[in-house]
């Protein structure tokens, strides 16, 4: 294949190389890669404006990078010059490519009109034309797993935070996806409310999910991921494992970091 | 007052109510395809599309509806030998149609900017949700934005629907015998004016009364994630304790 599926080792389930973003004059990403393989969790740090949620919309085409590859399962997302900067080459290959790798937002994102049952089956039913009928046992499956089996005839506005999100988690898997992209998951969410969202991604990390988590949460951060990236101003600043890269930061800036963020 | 004659009237009235119905809802049939043609023109980011749109806008809702049924169907009579030339003349001679196309343009107009509204009120978080999961084009509108628009458009829309049930008494002037065209003819052969025209504006108003409540019941089927969830048997005790 021309898109350069390497022979020898399975390819990374993503990997991102020299990826550049500018919104106006405000140089955003100046050169970021990562490399994620099967099984990975990465969490992405850093302080707001670092570029890291930038960083993870560009993985799904939520944002075009202005230059730089990014690879899905091997599989290069091509990109073209349009009349306002970069471009998708072909929306069908991105429309596949998110299929495959689901998002779950800051904000929950819901769709307000569908209950919550509805929203979990949605795209597996219009976007992967899977039979109805084994979306929806599959979709009770998945509540169940997070735990709000109680809620699939409720509308998202009937639930808590805690609970939205968790049920955008279970829609995000009811896609099967090869990666997951968390973008500040409890962010948004009541102190009280934190723990539950959490407890479900240590379980999907644990399943052996590949996981890449823009969080503030230190402590999953920490004992969850297998590595750890900081972004400060467009840059990696730092990465590795967690229990190298807590105990020896090498950046000034991660220090800082870490003893504001206790 | 003459009750017995107002009990006539009424019935007399009644027969035109079929007529009336047809031409509001022919023409919001119509109208409603092309206000979603217009809006989405408007909104398309295309200069020549968007600039056609806010023209036909400022053009159909700047001018009285009755001019416009004037000049489609008094107007373009003049133009009768190109009509007939171009095979339209059997539609621009029937009056019926020409309140149905003006009606339509009319009702295009107004409507396209109450879909604007509502496409525009799509919280843009859940259209990004939709994209992140590999929907896009038509699907995307077919199964998030449109539905998600039309409860948002829906209230404004009603009271469009209801202005088109009184338009279409317009269509009186140019012959159509509808509740207010029987209306002027029974006037002109009773001289009964006020008993007439309160009967007629009573029809009206029933009319407009069972149409608003269909709103209101298609806007309750729609939005059961605005109400309150239904509350549980466990937490009704909880209060009464």
């Amino acid at each position: 294949m021309s898109n350069g599926v390497s022979m020898s080792s399975p390819a990374p389930a993503v990997s991102v190389s020299q990826l550049r973003k500018s919104f106006g004059s405000l140089e955003v990403l100046k050169g970021v890669s990562l490399e994620a393989r099967e099984g990975d969790v990465i969490s992405i740090l850093g302080a707001s404006g670092s570029g890291k949620s930038t960083m993870l919309r560009c993985i799904n085409m939520l944002e075009v990078p202005d230059s730089g590859d990014i690879r899905i399962g091997g599989e290069l997302i091509g990109l073209k010059k349009g009349r306002r900067g970069m471009e998708p080459a072909d929306r069908s290959q991105v429309d596949r490519i998110r299929s495959r790798v689901a998002m779950v937002f800051q904000s929950f994102n819901l769709w307000s009109h569908m209950t919550i049952l509805e929203n979990i089956i949605e795209a597996p039913v219009h976007v992967q034309k899977r039979p109805k009928a084994e979306c929806i046992e599959e979709a009770e499956a998945l509540l169940a797993k997070v735990g709000i089996a109680d809620k699939r005839n409720s509308y998202p506005s009937h639930l808590s935070g805690g609970q939205q999100q968790r049920a955008a988690i279970a829609r995000a898997l009811a896609m099967r996806p090869k990666v997951m992209l968390f973008d500040e998951p409890t962010s948004a969410l009541d102190p009280e409310l934190v723990g539950e969202v959490l407890r479900v991604m240590r379980s999907l990390a644990e399943e052996g999910r590949t996981m890449l988590v823009v969080t503030h949460e230190m402590g999953f951060a920490r004992d969850v991921s297998n590595r750890v990236m900081f972004l400060h101003k467009g840059v990696v600043e730092e990465e590795g494992a967690p229990q190298d890269v807590f105990a020896n930061p090498k950046s000034e800036r991660f220090k800082q970091f870490i003893s504001s963020h206790r | 007052m003459d009750f017995e004659f107002m009990q006539e009237t009424f019935l007399r009235l009644l027969s035109g109510v079929p007529l009336t119905l047809n031409l509001a809802f022919t023409s919001v049939a119509f109208g409603a395809v092309l206000a979603m043609l217009i809006a989405l023109m408007r909104m398309s980011g295309v200069r020549v599309l968007e600039a056609f749109a806010k023209g036909y806008v400022f053009v159909f809702r700047g001018s009285p509806l009755l001019v416009q049924i004037f000049l489609i169907y008094y107007g373009l009579g003049q133009f009768r030998p190109t009509l007939q030339e171009w095979g339209l003349w059997s539609f621009f001679r029937e009056p019926y149609w020409c309140a149905i196309l003006a009606l339509t343009l009319n009702t295009g107009a107004y409507a396209s900017e109450i879909f604007r509204g509502g496409l525009q009120a799509v919280p843009a978080q859940q259209v990004e949700a939709a994209r992140a999961c590999g929907m896009s084009g038509f699907l995307l509108f077919r199964r998030i934005t449109f539905p998600i628009a039309l409860r948002q458009a829906l209230p404004a829309y009603g009271s469009e629907l209801i202005l088109m049930v009184k338009a279409t008494s317009l269509a009186s002037i140019i012959t159509m015998m509808e509740i207010t065209g029987i209306a002027a003819k029974l006037i002109s052969q009773t001289f009964r004016a006020v008993e007439v025209f309160i009967v007629a504006g009573a029809i009206y108003l029933i009319l407009n009364f069972i149409i608003t409540r269909l709103i209101m019941a298609l806007e309750w089927w729609l939005s059961p994630h605005l109400r309150h969830p239904p509350v549980p048997k466990a937490s009704v005790e909880a209060v009464h304790v």
